[in-house]
């Protein structure tokens, strides 16, 4: 039976297409993947994504263990401020991606929902000295508006100026009169926010910013969405991009991984020794001529040979073009690179270039 | 709810059917569109081919997946729906807006007009639906 987060009856009210993913059930669409892409690179949607992971970690040694676990360096973290990073398999696989936010008085996780169980299990399994742990996805709801009008939105009802916020730091506040923690981040490229809202409270919150949204034409926006908005703008998917067969170098994630960190971290050694030979393979950015839209799992060719495989891919709803991310040979990886890949016998050229795909997102610096 | 018109036959691969003459006219249904969601791109391969029952007559580009279209006659792919068959703009949308009027796919020249018993009619249709509704 899977789960539901606290937005549920707001999805089905709103004539979401519901799929199982990560164990809950979630949207896949309201109006259409491609129109609610375009909601969010222009005005302002809003996502569920209470299906992530939220660990809290505190205690005097929660610092040293946290850098320990992660690949980024934690100790450069000031309060509210966030980090994306990786943890890793002794073999320099990835264990999940995860953001991590140094908050007043302890460290808040949010990890891949898939991951959520395994990742918890991770972590209490290398718990060392004051460590304390604790799983509170259950307990808060996770809410992400994203798009250039995404603050002008939230401003309406925020008790905080919301400006001063830079990309990936946080603060508390209240929204619609609950206290949040309101962070600058997201997946899409755009503008936006990440409200951890306490679950009870979770409908509040989800009604007002719908209501403060309307003269922007806010919609709620399915996962379908979510997919092809974090891949314009090549951001890694957790079981499609990176998972334990992969290491963060090849992905192309080097620069959340401090290989020279005091006191190093779980997988170093391997990775540093991958930096000294050079990744064999890259995760690089494909982009079709035209609609033929490869597919995971594709082999991709380099002058008839095989020389590596895609590991997400779409049409671009910006682009109008399909677009992919693949793992090839390190001699193919350069931009501008011709290769091809097989779609229905017909063999399709594919280009390499330089992400993101899509350049124009209102993200902050 | 999707909508399953009475006069016109179906396939178990979600085909619909319009039988006028010797030609069938064929497309997807309202439940196909909805599974596939937002339809980017369809081609006809099988264009003035001769084909058998049940064989790829061509694939639909979702943005989500991509799906074969079967032939649900056998006979002779005559013409393509000019609308749908398009590289660039929205019109493989139509498919998505109008399944069973300006979104049909292709027309088949029949040459075995027995196979059409073989077809679903409306009724066993929608209980497969409902079959696949709820697995």
């Amino acid at each position: 039976m899977s789960k539901t987060t606290p937005f549920y009856p707001r999805h089905l009210a709103a004539g979401g297409k519901m799929v199982e993913f990560a164990g809950y059930q979630l949207p896949i669409q309201f109006r259409g993947i491609i129109p609610e892409h375009h909601r969010v690179r222009t005005t302002v949607g809003v996502f569920d994504v209470s299906h992530m992971g939220r660990i809290k970690v505190w205690g005097r040694d929660a610092l040293q263990f946290i850098n320990q676990m992660t690949t980024n360096d934690a100790s450069n973290l000031a309060v509210n401020q966030a980090q994306y990073s990786v943890m890793c398999y002794p073999d320099g696989g990835i264990v999940d991606d995860l953001v991590i936010y140094r908050l007043p008085d302890h460290y808040l996780l949010v990890v891949n929902g898939a991951n959520n169980e395994k990742d918890t299990a991770w972590l209490r399994e290398h718990l060392t000295g004051d460590v304390r742990l604790e799983n509170v996805t259950t307990e808060v709801a996770q809410l992400a508006i994203q798009g250039p009008k995404s603050e002008a939105c939230l401003q309406k009802i925020s008790s905080i100026d919301l400006s001063p916020i830079g990309f990936y730091w946080a603060a508390e506040g209240t929204v619609a009169g609950v206290n949040v923690l309101i962070s600058r981040t997201g997946y899409t490229g755009e503008d936006g926010f990440e409200l951890y809202i306490p679950a009870e409270q979770a409908l509040k919150v989800w009604d007002a910013v719908m209501a403060a949204g309307k003269e922007f034409e806010i919609e709620p926006i399915g996962l379908g969405a979510r997919d092809t908005l974090r891949l314009e703008m090549k951001y890694c998917l957790y079981g499609n991009d990176i998972d334990q067969t992969t290491n963060p170098l090849e992905a192309g994630l080097g620069f959340v991984v401090k290989l020279d960190k005091p006191g190093g971290f779980i997988g170093v050694d391997v990775l540093q020794q991958v930096a000294r030979e050079k990744p064999r393979r890259r995760l690089v950015c494909l982009e079709t001529e035209n609609r033929a839209i490869p597919r995971p799992k594709l082999t991709v060719y380099a002058n008839g040979d095989p020389v590596g495989f895609v590991t997400s891919g779409t049409l671009s709803p910006s682009l109008n073009k399909g677009i992919a991310l693949a793992y090839v040979q390190r001699e193919f990886a350069s931009v501008g690179n011709k290769l091809t890949i097989e779609l229905r016998g017909t063999r399709h050229q594919v280009v390499v270039v330089a992400p993101p795909f899509y350049k124009h997102g209102s993200r902050k610096k | 709810m999707s909508t399953i018109p009475s006069d016109l036959k179906y396939t178990k691969t979600h085909e619909w059917v319009r039988v006028e003459g010797d030609t069938a006219l064929v497309g997807i249904t309202d439940f196909a569109q909805q599974e596939l969601s937002d339809i980017v791109y369809v081609e006809i391969t099988a264009l003035g081919k001769k084909v058998k029952q049940s064989e790829p007559i061509g694939f639909i580009e979702a943005v989500k997946a991509t799906s074969d279209i079967y032939a649900p006659l056998s006979g002779e792919i005559i013409e393509a729906n000019p609308q749908i068959n398009k590289k660039e703009g929205d019109a493989p949308a139509m498919v998505n807006r109008d399944p069973y009027g300006l979104g049909w796919l292709c027309k088949i020249k029949i040459t075995n007009p027995d196979e059409l018993a073989s077809l679903l009619d409306h009724e066993a249709y929608a209980n497969l639906v409902q079959r696949s509704q709820h697995h």
